[in-house]
């Protein structure tokens, strides 16, 4: 990528809930506009609560201790409301019931919602939802219950949404980590299908396979602080370093760092998708003596 | 006499869905199973036979010889745990140590044999320091620990373990997986219903892949992963060490290889002779 925009940039954010400790220590990242961000780290590493300071919802709605700044779409976060921020900043959540109004019978009702609350005439709703739920593969199902949909269903659904009032950058917090295969599969594709189009797509992750074949760039978060980042391929080799704080690399990146010195592999070497594995140990085996 | 018996069982909910079509399998002491298949493939409500939770509509359920109509689930309790996919059907105390303690005082065990089994059941899932916590202040990962602990207490011989790793990070799913094995070794028979193939591999030394309310495989876990057209047919990935011993079977590798450190010991030895 040329031309560097920046999408989102993050400046020594530091951050506490009310009466806690901190759980993000002077944070500074930078996501570039188009980027697929991942990011990894054991449960309570500060995952959610980067992903909520990214659509204000951190301080905004939850109160606390706020340092640093967080700039997204050219929005300083601290200087907009929620609302303002979520048409530049789409953010869906682990379970996507949590987001549906609970007041929707139907599919295209559940996008409009949101919508609604905006206000966008009519027209432009009915374009808009198409639009939307063409994008996560829903069309024809604009009449079912959100609640009679599969989970993979649901949280395309609850992307839907997100993606109506067409923000530049969408925020993901482990969203397919209730969903089954299937679900997951569905989600990621969406997910990766979105990054396509253009959008500029953060996801908090513990699929870390599937990471692997597609995120451009990924930071490592343990107990609030960033531990890694770079490309995909120099965080997820860190195998050792990844293990510490309690992620397990790809199982072809482990083998391959078992391997690593008698196979004579450098770290920047070791596949970390299960295509790359296949091209190396093919070529490493061939010719091999019968 | 094995441990369970299933029998030709047929399962229909209400007179629509049929959700098992006659299924037959043994289950022995000691085994570690894993029960596979997309869902409505008839996973959980298999597992559900194996405590008396439901009963077959046709044929029959053997519990230690015990036909499942005949008692009530509360008594099959004590011999099958069941540990339910979504935490919050399971939890009703409004502390963790109540809600551990629970099964064993329910069971009519000593005040002091209850409290000794809550704290090793609570510290073998790791969640010492959380006893007076009220589960639903718990994250998810650790409910669904605290969740297995209230079985643990019970000290069962059988475990189903729907779902363990849902939701758990990296160090859960470890942690689940090291208490699979400890619970084995202790002697139990633990059942886990998964979509988690990493999992399998590390856990499971049987494999039980249903789909459309059939067992459409039944066997060890490595042979099962070999048989890469049922597993697609039933829109199962194998995982990752699998697919790619599976794609190496020409360069030498057997391709029934499913931990990452057979595969590491295997290719070591082939490019070594490569070398020599």
């Amino acid at each position: 990528m040329s031309r560097e925009e920046v999408a989102v940039r993050v400046d020594g954010l530091t951050y506490a809930y009310p009466g806690h400790a901190p759980v993000l220590y002077d944070t500074n990242l930078k996501v570039l506009k188009g980027e697929m961000f991942g990011v990894i780290g054991p449960n309570g590493a500060g995952k959610s609560t980067l992903c909520k300071a990214l659509n204000g919802l951190v301080p905004h709605f939850y109160g606390g201790t706020y340092g640093g700044t967080v700039t997204v779409a050219g929005m300083d976060t601290m200087k907009h409301t929620v609302a303002e921020l979520s048409l530049k900043v789409g953010l869906v959540f682990q379970d996507p019931t949590n987001q549906f109004s609970g007041v929707s019978a139907r599919v295209d009702e559940e996008v409009a919602f949101g919508m609604s609350m905006m206000g966008f005439e009519r027209e432009e709703m009915f374009s808009r939802i198409r639009d939307s739920l063409r994008q996560v593969g829903l069309e024809g199902l604009e009449d079912r219950s959100p609640f009679e949909l599969s989970g993979g269903q649901q949280q395309r659904l609850a992307i839907a949404t997100v993606l109506a009032v067409r923000p530049e950058v969408i925020v993901m917090d482990e969203p397919t980590a209730q969903l089954d295969p299937v679900g997951k599969t569905e989600v990621l594709e969406t997910m990766r299908a979105l990054n396509r189009e253009g959008y500029t797509v953060i996801v908090a992750e513990h699929e870390i396979e599937e990471l692997a074949t597609f995120a451009d760039r990924i930071i490592a978060l343990n107990q609030g602080r960033i531990v890694s980042e770079g490309s995909a391929r120099r965080v997820l080799t860190q195998v050792d370093h990844l293990k510490e704080i309690g992620v397990d690399a790809p199982s072809v990146t482990e083998l391959s760092h078992l391997l690593a010195e008698k196979a004579g592999l450098t770290k920047d070497a070791y596949p970390i998708t299960l295509d790359e594995a296949i091209a190396l140990y093919h070529d490493l085996t061939r010719g091999r003596p019968s | 006499m094995s441990l369970i018996d299933v029998e030709e069982v047929w399962y229909s909910y209400g007179n629509r869905v049929t959700a098992l079509v006659g299924v037959s399998l043994k289950i022995e002491q000691k085994e570690t199973i894993a029960l596979i298949g997309q869902n409505g493939g008839g996973k959980t409500t298999l597992a559900k036979h194996f405590n008396g939770l439901l009963k077959p509509t046709r044929g029959k359920v053997l519990v230690k010889g015990i036909d499942t109509r005949e008692v009530p689930a509360n008594r099959l309790a004590l011999t099958v745990g069941y540990v339910f996919q979504n935490p919050s059907h399971q939890i009703f105390s409004s502390k963790v140590w109540d809600e551990v303690a629970f099964g064993p005082k329910n069971a009519g065990l000593k005040p002091g044999e209850v409290a000794e089994r809550t704290a090793w059941a609570i510290e073998a899932v790791g969640l010492s320091g959380f006893e007076q916590t009220h589960p639903y202040d718990l994250d998810y990962g650790k409910m669904k620990l605290l969740t297995i602990a209230s079985i643990m207490s019970i000290k069962p011989e059988v475990y189903c373990l729907d779902e363990p790793t849902t939701g758990q990070d990296h160090q859960g799913r470890r942690r689940v997986g090291q208490l699979v094995r400890n619970l084995n070794e202790d002697g139990a028979t633990v059942i886990v219903i998964t979509h988690d193939m990493r999992f399998v591999a590390e856990v499971a030394e049987r494999i039980i892949l249903l789909a459309g309310g059939r067992i459409v495989a039944d066997g060890e876990t490595r042979a099962i992963f070999e048989k890469t057209d049922i597993l697609a047919g039933a829109q199962i990935r194998p995982p990752q060490i699998s697919q790619l011993a599976h794609a190496l079977a020409d360069c030498g590798v057997p391709p029934n290889l499913i931990a990452v450190r057979e595969l590491a010991d295997c290719l070591a030895n082939i490019i070594r002779a490569d070398k020599g």
